[in-house]
């Protein structure tokens, strides 16, 4: 029986965890991630002959301002690389929750968009184009209610299928100004060279031009623990930066 | 720049806005551009505080309140709403 990681990434009061209750039941307990003490539940749920491991992401708008919440999510899908990740959208406020949405898009091509309280959205008058969105957003793209119990098959089913890789989205690919661009192209090559194609490179890139500051410690943090030849990399990299 | 351009500290309640500008620096700029106050966007301005300061901006739906700070920092061109 295979096993896969699960994360669910969302604004804060899109049903998120809503969703991780009906998923997990009362099988759940809180881990503490990557050194910081923000709690994040942590459960499992079987689908179709295969075990999920799901871990319920600190509710966050972005996963750029840096905010400990914000880091813990942001570290979690890069470094401890979820199989899948679920974007948890809230239906009646689609415009905010996309700028999340748009974020995990550009970290990881394993995602699945689930837009809930899409009962809620239906009462008060907001049709939504789920195939235009999906289109758009080229990953898949399903409406459920968590709290009523309705799309859950249809999202496990997506979720599985990106999971086992029997699907690989391709994310939209969003382009910025020349200048940036130019600058990504410069960036992407000495990010390949030190760091591997573990991380999205573009992203790293991305980060690097926005100063992030914060994404740095923790990269260099992870640089410094895993294997030898990571330490190896590291090494070369500071004699380099020094002289 | 157009010159109609106003900040948000200094337009009137009632005031609907669309943002061409915004000069705050740093994380909040991040966080605000966050929230939805993005260039293009359209925010309602609320209400004021009885001094005020701070004031309550409608923006994706959402109220939001910033304080004079960070509002005279916004700056876009009135759409609608009464004029100040």
């Amino acid at each position: 029986m295979s096993r896969y990681t699960v994360a669910l990434a969302g604004n804060p009061n899109t049903g998120k965890s809503t969703l991780f209750n009906t998923l997990t039941g009362l099988r759940q307990h809180t881990g503490n991630w990557a050194g910081k003490t923000v709690m994040m539940a942590e459960g499992e749920f079987s689908y179709d002959k295969t075990t999920f491991r799901m871990i319920d992401l600190p509710g966050t708008y972005s996963l750029y301002s840096n905010s400990t919440d914000e880091e813990v999510a942001r570290d979690y899908i890069i470094f401890e690389k979820p199989d899948v990740t679920i974007v948890v959208l809230d239906a009646t406020s689609l415009e905010r929750n996309l700028n999340l949405a748009l974020q995990v898009l550009e970290m990881t091509n394993r995602a699945v968009v689930c837009i809930n309280l899409i009962d809620e959205a239906k009462r008060l008058g907001v049709r939504i184009d789920l195939q235009k969105i999906e289109q758009r957003l080229g990953v898949p793209t399903v409406a459920i209610s968590a709290r009523n119990r309705i799309g859950i098959d249809k999202l496990l089913k997506q979720v599985k299928l990106v999971a086992s890789g029997q699907i690989n989205p391709h994310p939209i690919h969003i382009q910025y100004s020349d200048e940036i661009e130019r600058k990504l192209a410069e960036l992407e090559p000495s990010i390949r060279e030190n760091l591997g194609s573990q991380y999205p490179t573009r992203w790293i890139a991305l980060r690097l031009l926005d100063g992030d500051e914060s994404l740095l410690s923790s990269l260099k943090k992870r640089m410094n623990e895993v294997t030898p030849d990571s330490v190896r990399e590291v090494a070369s990299y500071g004699r380099t930066a020094c002289h | 720049m157009p010159t109609t351009s106003v900040p948000l500290s200094n337009a009137k309640s009632g005031t609907h806005i669309r943002l061409n500008r915004i000069e705050v620096q740093g994380v909040l700029r991040r966080r605000l551009l966050d929230l939805g106050f993005v260039p293009g966007n359209v925010v309602e301005v609320l209400q004021k505080s009885p001094l005020g300061d701070p004031i309550a901006f409608r923006v994706n739906n959402t109220t939001i309140a910033l304080r004079k700070e960070e509002s005279s920092l916004i700056f876009g061109d009135i759409i609608g709403g009464e004029t100040s």
